[in-house]
Order: structure tokens, then C-alpha cells, then sequence
């Protein structure tokens, strides 16, 4: 991979040159404590030292609510108008984020193609971006706290400069743009980034054993916990909409006001949602909270790797964080293991 | 990118195609046939499927639901889809007006496995409105006789009122090449019903099955499944000769949504069949 380097004092004009590979789409602070993915005009409105968006990248690609048709009583279902060829470039974004695209690529992709995301995750470029875990960071665990793969161009910080990775062609056309900015990569670079890496992999605080968790939730699927939380659950659907690879979606189609068109809709969904696996006459296959909780569960940790060999979760710690009940998925697989280990 | 294998020409999997109701065929109180004729730009393109697969059909302006289809692909043409009026898509399309156009996708789901089953006998046990998809793999043995060993039909409704098809099955009964065995829960005194009457298990005392060479396929209520499967394990069925299809919440049928997965498996991809071996390894599904 190619691998160079970016003085930081340089980054200002970098994000200039940004300017003509799309629409710059950065984090930036929202209110005190809040960061958010938002679109930038310069270096000062982007958040550098962030740890967690409320919302990932998702948003972009897989919208909370998305048109799919237009649909007319006299001519059938229409492919909504496309919008303008817009390009995006993402700045700033988090290797677990950018794990968390390449598991909805995987579940995009395959026999039949989701067509909407792609048309969005097609024309953005994703500018990687490296971090310092909190405590309810536990990437680590799960392997994502690093990426070699999925971005354009990823920086590293090295207290000077930034090492950048080089990622695609498209990467390498933005270096280029802004050739004089960049530099050979030294040993002293190398130096740095060997021991930032080091420094960063102690600041991990949080573990979770990934290690035959499906064959423990296999064996612990009457466990008392899944009750417990349950009880604590809201049914809110909030760790849903955050969670980085939570691709659910309802389908409804909405009426113009003059009765004769309208527009299929899609909008995100959540399994927790009581009316999830409800059908039409009434039964509901997941009537019981505690039963929609293990379900999600199961399906992040269990399921997926069946079907994907990786659980679907990236380890970046937005469902804790945002849970009103406190519901965190590090102490239920403890409590999971606790019970199988002597 | 790839393309939707059951629509080369259209990119997205979304896409709903034209479809024409070309005939409603009523049934039971709040059941219909609709017999449904999907137009495609390609004339000489026909709609081919599986015994046991479904379509997501379309009412414009209301919404979507998964249907499993009740023909069979050996009647080319039209697919005919039995609808109970229970959510507010099928009551769209109980209210539609004659020769009405809607959308469908499809066919999705694997269907069942016609091939495997070929060269066994074949044991059908229906409840109700299961009886929908085990029409579709009923007409395609009947329609490839020679490929399948005995046929045996169990079947039972509530009461001759509820019982779908009626007037195709009864006229099975004269048939030499398959057994058809007709069941009622209860009697109710005005009615002519000269056929049996207990729930469908009973039927069981009325064949010998070898279990060795017999698949048997089930559908129909959850509280059924759970009482024909205990008499086909009494009869020492293995578990992967039962087949069940199975009924889920969809909006996409194409393994995106998430709604109908069971466990690891999507209902609209690895499913709607799905043998009592899966079920065992799948938590919640019978």
C-alpha cells in the first residue's frame, strides 16, 4: 500500500482540495458533547478529536427514510428521478465505521443487489481517520480497530504529520491534486507510528471475549438474562438506529393528496419494535420483549457469523451510549460467560 | 453489479412487474383465487416457479405482502394466488375492481425440493389455509405422475364451509393415483359432509406409510404442526423428510429487511421450506 505523509499544518489545504472530489461531509460538534457527520466548508468546523458520532456513516447510504418508487393509479411504479451525479467525500471517519460500511456492503450485495444504497455509497469517498478508544470503546475485541481496507485515503496521527495510507485510485487522485502538501515517508515517521500504535492499543479499557460466543449463546439461550433484560428494555429502538451495521427496514407506501399517486417508502426499522414479526390476522412471532432482545442479539452474534463469519457488530460502543435503560451488550455477554465458565 | 436472477431485465429487485387479475375465483367466506397474468416487456418471457415458492404482491397505493403461490408451474401462464382477507393489503385487493392491474416481484423463496422428492412417495398434510402452497406441489405430482411413488392428501377445515378447494378436491376422491383423505373438526348438523370428520392426525390411522421412501410436506396452523409432527416422528419419519412452510413478517422477500428472519435464516431466502431438522437448530420456529 502506498504510504506517505501529511503535516498537520498542511491539513487546512488539504481539505481545500477536498473540495473538488464532492461535497465535504466531516464531523462537527453538535450542541456540548455531541458530534455529528455534517456537511463542511473548512478545516475549524471539523471536530478532529471526536470519539463517536451519534449516527454512523449508515445515514448517507441507507437513509432513515428512502424513496423507492413513485407509483401512479393509471402507469404502475416508476423509479423515482435521480439525483444529480453528487459526490460526497466523508472525512474523519472512525475504523469502526468504516468496518461498519463493509458489513452493509456484504448484506447490500449478494443474489439480489439493494440498488438504493449503492447508488449512494458509490459516489462517496471515505477519508479514514485513526482514534483514542473510551471506555465504551471495545473495537479491539471484535477487530476492528483497524482497517487496511474500505477507505480511500486513511490518516493516522503521529504528532507531526498524519501517516496517510493510500487505499484506492481515487485516494490516490486526491494526493495527487495536492502533491506538494504530501511527503516521503522517514524513519522517524515510522518510528512515530510504530509507537502511537502501541500507545493506542493500551488505551483499550474495554474487552469482550469473542471467542465461542455463538456456541455460549447457543448454550445459554434459556439463560435468566435474556429476561432480566427484557425487563430493563424499552423497546425504543434507539440501539438500532445507532448501531453502525443495523440494516432492518420497514416498507409502506404513502398517498398524494389527490388519491391517485404516491411514493413506496422505506424507513429503518427495529426488532425490538413490538409490531417486528407481527402478520396480518394478528400472531405475533415475537410478542415478548425479552424474546425481541435475545433475538438481536442472537442475530449480531450468533446468526451473522453462520452466515457472514463475522458477528455483525464493530465494537463501537453507540448502542451503551445511547441506551436510555443502560443496556450494555459487554456486561450481557459476561454474564453469559460467567455462568459457563467453572 | 449483479443482476436480480429472476428479472434479468430489470436492475432493481425492487421493481414490482405489471400484473393483470384476470379472474377471481371465490372460495370460502373471505377467501378468494385470484388467478393473475404478470405482463412482461419480453413477450416471450414467462413466469416460471417452484411448487412452494411466493411472489410479494403489490395493491398500488396500499402496500405490499408475500403470497405463496397455489398453482403450479406445470399450468403456464397464469399463477393463481388464495387470499385470505386479513391485513390491509388483502382487503385492498378484495376491493378492487374486476380486471384490475398490481404489482409483482418474485418468484422468491426456495420452494420445494421437487427433484429430491421425485422416486418417494409423498405424504401432504394441510390445515386450513395451508392447504395454499401444498395446492401448487399437490398439482405438480398429479401433473408429473409417473415421477412420484404414492400420493397421499390429508387435509382438514374446521368445517365444510371452511374447506378450500372444496369442489376440486372432493373430485380427487374417484382418482386412483392419489389418496385423497378429507377432514373436518366438527359436524355441524345442516351440513352434507359424507367424508371424515376429527382433526387432520386422525387421518393417519387411515395409511400405511413406509417412512424409508416418503417425504411427508406440512403447512397450516402453528398448533397443527406441532401434533402432525408428533405423528410423523411416532412414525419414525426422519427429520429431514418432513417438510414445513412456514409463515413470517415480510416487506423486501429478498433478505434484506431482516423481518422474516428465524434465528440465522431468512424465511424469503432459505425458506419458506424448511425441514424439521432446521427447525430443531433455528430457536422459535415451530
Amino acid at each position: 500500500m502506498k504510504i506517505i505523509t501529511l503535516p498537520k499544518e498542511n491539513l487546512t489545504e488539504f481539505i481545500g482540495y477536498l473540495h473538488a472530489f464532492g461535497e465535504i461531509h466531516a464531523p462537527t460538534k453538535r450542541g456540548d458533547k455531541s458530534v455529528v457527520f455534517a456537511p463542511v466548508s473548512d478545516l475549524s468546523e471539523i471536530e478532529l478529536n471526536y470519539t463517536r458520532t451519534i449516527l454512523p456513516l449508515k445515514k448517507y447510504f441507507f437513509k432513515p427514510v428512502d424513496v423507492m418508487f413513485n407509483f401512479y393509479a393509471d402507469k404502475g411504479y416508476e423509479a423515482p428521478t435521480e439525483e444529480a451525479d453528487k459526490k460526497y467525500v466523508i472525512f474523519g471517519v472512525h475504523p469502526c465505521d468504516i468496518h461498519g460500511l463493509k458489513i452493509l456492503d456484504l448484506v447490500s450485495n449478494g443474489r439480489y443487489v439493494d440498488t438504493y444504497y449503492f447508488a449512494g455509497r458509490n459516489k462517496a469517498a471515505i477519508i479514514g481517520l485513526d482514534c483514542i478508544p473510551d471506555d465504551l470503546c471495545f473495537c479491539r475485541s471484535i477487530g476492528t480497530d483497524f482497517v487496511d481496507a474500505g477507505f480511500d485515503l486513511f490518516l493516522s496521527d503521529i504528532d507531526n504529520s498524519y501517516l496517510v495510507r493510500v487505499g484506492t485510485s481515487l485516494g490516490d487522485d486526491m494526493v495527487k491534486a495536492a502533491d506538494t502538501l504530501f511527503h516521503e515517508v522517514n524513519k522517524e515517521d515510522r518510528e512515530a507510528y510504530k509507537r502511537k500504535s502501541i500507545e493506542r492499543r493500551k488505551s483499550f479499557r474495554t474487552e469482550i471475549q469473542l471467542q465461542d460466543l455463538p456456541e455460549i449463546i447457543d448454550l445459554e439461550y434459556e439463560n435468566e438474562v435474556w429476561h432480566e433484560v427484557g425487563e430493563k428494555c424499552l423497546s425504543c429502538g434507539t440501539c438500532s438506529m445507532v448501531c453502525p451495521t443495523c440494516y432492518c427496514y420497514a416498507v409502506f407506501d404513502e398517498l398524494n393528496l389527490d388519491a391517485s399517486s404516491g411514493q413506496r417508502k422505506r424507513r429503518w426499522d427495529s426488532c425490538l419494535f413490538k409490531d417486528y414479526a407481527l402478520v396480518a390476522g394478528g400472531h405475533n412471532f415475537r410478542a415478548e420483549r425479552s424474546s425481541r432482545v435475545k433475538n438481536r442479539f442472537f442475530h449480531k452474534q450468533r446468526g451473522f457469523v453462520t452466515q457472514y463469519g463475522r458477528p455483525s457488530c464493530v465494537g463501537c460502543g453507540r448502542c451503551k451510549a445511547y441506551c436510555p435503560a443502560g443496556i450494555d451488550i459487554v456486561e450481557i455477554v459476561n454474564k453469559l460467560r460467567s455462568q459457563t465458565r467453572v | 453489479m449483479s443482476k436480480h436472477e429472476n428479472c434479468s431485465d430489470c436492475q432493481n429487485p425492487y421493481t414490482p412487474h405489471p400484473a393483470r387479475i384476470i379472474r377471481i375465483l371465490p372460495q370460502i367466506p373471505d377467501h378468494q383465487l385470484f388467478q393473475i397474468h404478470i405482463r412482461f416487456e419480453d413477450q416471450g418471457k414467462v413466469f416460471t416457479y417452484r411448487p412452494g415458492q411466493f411472489v410479494m404482491l403489490s395493491v398500488i397505493g396500499v402496500g405490499e405482502a408475500p403470497f405463496s403461490i397455489s398453482s403450479s408451474p406445470t399450468h403456464e401462464g397464469i399463477i393463481e394466488l388464495c387470499v385470505r382477507r386479513i391485513g390491509h393489503v388483502t382487503d385492498a385487493l378484495f376491493r378492487l375492481p374486476p380486471k384490475a392491474m398490481v404489482g409483482i416481484r418474485g418468484p422468491y423463496g426456495n420452494g420445494f425440493p421437487v427433484e429430491k422428492l421425485e422416486g418417494n412417495n409423498l405424504l401432504l398434510v394441510a390445515g386450513g389455509l395451508g392447504m395454499a402452497p401444498l395446492r401448487s406441489l399437490l398439482w405438480y405430482t398429479l401433473d408429473n405422475r409417473s415421477k412420484f411413488k404414492d400420493v397421499i392428501l390429508m387435509y382438514g377445515a374446521k368445517n365444510p364451509g371452511d374447506m378450500l378447494f372444496k369442489y376440486e378436491l372432493l373430485s380427487l376422491l374417484d382418482r386412483t393415483d392419489v389418496k385423497c383423505l378429507l377432514t373436518i373438526d366438527k359436524k355441524d348438523e345442516s351440513a352434507i359432509w359424507k367424508a371424515h370428520v376429527g382433526v387432520v392426525t386422525t387421518l393417519f390411522d387411515f395409511v400405511d406409510i413406509d417412512p424409508n421412501d416418503t417425504y411427508a410436506a406440512v403447512c397450516g396452523p402453528e398448533v397443527m404442526f406441532k401434533f402432525v409432527l408428533d405423528e410423523l416422528l411416532k412414525r419414525n419419519f426422519a427429520k429431514d423428510r418432513i417438510l414445513m412452510s412456514l409463515e413470517r413478517n415480510m416487506h423486501c422477500g429478498v433478505g434484506k429487511c431482516g423481518h422474516c428472519m428465524i434465528g440465522y435464516k431468512y424465511t424469503c431466502l432459505d425458506g419458506p421450506i424448511f425441514t424439521y431438522w432446521d427447525a430443531i437448530n433455528l430457536p422459535e420456529m415451530v
